[in-house]
């Protein structure tokens, strides 16, 4: 290789900060709608469980706890984060979020309720 | 290893450096390889089957898993052939992002195996430099698709995400960056004497066994086959875009670089068509949950090669058989073919070449010395130190080439 072509790369990374950074003090901004972990919100949900019937991975399970109220299990250990089952549902009752640390020791931790609170607000649970 | 024994080597099923399982047992003599034997299917996963279980939508995030870097060619190919037993004409703004994202795919798939090369031939700085260039298209995808690998953006009707105008100008800004670093790769590869000479006659492939033994891909055109889905059967977008199939005639690994970084310049330039091309449109049509009765099959150019799915439906929701045909099962057989009366010290770079999948797990090799009964472990590791060493022997030697390019970068 001839040693002027690369002489100006040299000197290019020679002025360039590391490329490495200090993640996880210091976070990455994926650009765009990453799909991560799944939202639920009880009050939309109707019950059809057509999210179940599509999913690939047999990841969410959707309960009757009560006259029209519904929850969501969701087996984040299971699900592939494809949204096939935000596609489906007719109701918007789904919904994925950017959040995609998921990582657990615990395997118990890896699976999330997604219940009515008491004013009707969703709440998540770790079971 | 004494020149007057003879050997016999088993490698794989699973190997470290190679990323899909198959095995090879070798025979040898001293350094010479006698004759290769490819025994297939210590990896089967059972996905065919897998998918007559499911429905076809469950079926295309499962089919996208046969491969994670040939995910969206293996998920197009089912899904075309889906639409053809349904007869669905999707839309056209769906066409060209399936194309996009193509080659996208083919970009970052030929930027990887460029560094695995230069690492099978103890060329790391390539590695480095190829891999870090990849990251600029690997953030792209997730950009558009919403995930690095398994994108997912294919429905059976078109395609599940739309591109926007700012993510359309992020990959005319990416592509130029890529073009740029990929004229470099080219410089290197055509004026590099020390990668001329350690590729230059390795593992080679003449244009009739090509044709014999049904090649696929750059391993192919490599051999001067001019064969390219994309050209001969167009599918998705390619139809009414202008490109060159790449050839060479060089028959070796040299030839097959060649061809896969040349290829990069025409998938930047398929891209930039793509986008100024690119019409307005619904990104899908309704799709109905039963397919009628039917069987299709359909062929995609992957970045390794032509990949052929066939699907056969009964009218219900789920096939009643999915046959996948990936491009190393036809590569494969032309490997045996390279490996003949070479040195074992080729094996990695010409098993690397086809740019095969095969999974990462095996980290032994258990050499039987068929004269003396006698068994000796070699590790992956040892293999390619073996290599590199063996070829330093012979001349060539990338230490220099290491240190003067080490931490230069653009
Ligand atoms: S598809 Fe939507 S509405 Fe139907 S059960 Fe699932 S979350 Fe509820
Ligand atoms: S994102 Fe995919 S895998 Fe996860 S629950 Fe939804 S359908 Fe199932």
């Amino acid at each position: 290789m001839k040693p002027g072509r690369m002489m100006h790369q040299v000197l290019h990374s020679l002025f360039k900060k590391p490329a490495t950074n200090l993640y996880p003090y210091e976070k990455l901004e994926m650009a765009g709608k990453i799909r991560g972990k799944l939202k639920f919100y009880p009050q939309k949900c109707i019950g059809c469980k057509l999210c179940m019937r599509d999913c690939p991975s047999g990841a969410i399970t959707i309960k009757k706890t009560g006259e029209k109220q519904f929850e969501a299990e969701i087996d984040l250990g299971k699900c592939i984060y494809c949204a096939q089952c935000v596609d489906v549902c007719p109701k918007g009752a789904l919904e994925f979020t950017q959040d995609i640390e998921l990582a657990e020791l615990d395997g118990a931790k890896l699976k999330v309720v997604f219940r009515n609170g008491p004013q009707d607000s969703p709440q998540e649970k770790t079971s | 290893m004494h020149d007057s024994h003879k050997f016999k080597i088993p490698m794989g099923p699973q190997h470290p450096a190679l990323k899909e399982p198959e095995s090879f047992s070798i025979a040898l003599k001293g350094e010479k390889i006698l004759g290769v034997e490819i025994r297939l299917g210590y990896n089967h996963r059972g996905i065919e089957k897998a998918c007559e279980e499911r429905s076809y939508i469950q079926d295309i995030y499962l089919i996208e898993r046969v491969c994670g870097i040939c995910s969206h060619s293996h998920s197009t190919c089912f899904i075309q052939a889906v639409e053809e037993i349904a007869c669905l004409q999707i839309p056209e703004r769906a066409k060209y992002i399936r194309t996009l994202i193509g080659e996208l795919e083919r970009i970052h798939s030929h930027l990887l195996w460029l560094g695995v090369a230069g690492h099978e031939i103890g060329f790391d700085t390539l590695l480095m430099y190829t891999w870090r260039d990849r990251e600029v298209v690997m953030d792209l995808l997730a950009e558009l698709t919403g995930n690095r690998v398994n994108y997912a953006i294919n429905t059976i009707g078109g395609v599940r995400r739309d591109v926007s105008e700012q993510q359309a100008l992020d990959v005319l800004k990416a592509v130029d960056i890529l073009e740029e670093r990929t004229k470099y790769y080219i410089g290197i590869a055509t004026t590099e004497t020390s990668i001329i000479k350690r590729l230059l006659g390795v593992g080679v492939l003449s244009h009739e066994d090509a044709l014999r033994l049904d090649a696929v891909g750059p391993t192919a055109r490599a051999s001067g086959v001019t064969r390219d889905v994309r050209r001969d059967d167009p599918y998705a977008a390619y139809g009414s875009l202008s490109f060159d199939v790449i050839t060479d005639n060089h028959n070796d690994v040299y030839g097959r670089t060649l061809v896969r970084v040349k290829e990069l310049l025409e998938s930047f330039k398929i891209i930039r068509q793509v986008i100024k091309d690119m019409p307005a449109g619904p990104l899908s049509v309704k799709a109905p949950r039963k397919i009628p009765a039917g069987e299709a099959l359909s062929r995609y150019e992957a970045p390794r090669g032509e990949d052929m799915h066939y699907i056969k439906s009964n009218g219900t929701e789920k096939p009643e058989r999915v046959k996948v045909r990936a491009p190393t099962l036809a590569n494969v057989q032309a490997v045996k073919h390279m490996l003949k009366d070479r040195y074992l010290a080729d094996m990695p770079i010409v098993i690397a070449a086809i740019d095969p999948c095969f999974s990462c797990t095996d980290r032994l090799i258990s050499v039987d010395y068929l004269d003396t009964n006698r068994k000796q472990i070699i590790k992956w590791q040892d293999l390619h130190a073996y290599s590199i060493a063996w070829h330093r022997r012979h001349g060539i030697d990338f230490t220099k080439l290491n240190k003067e390019t080490r931490g230069a970068g653009f």
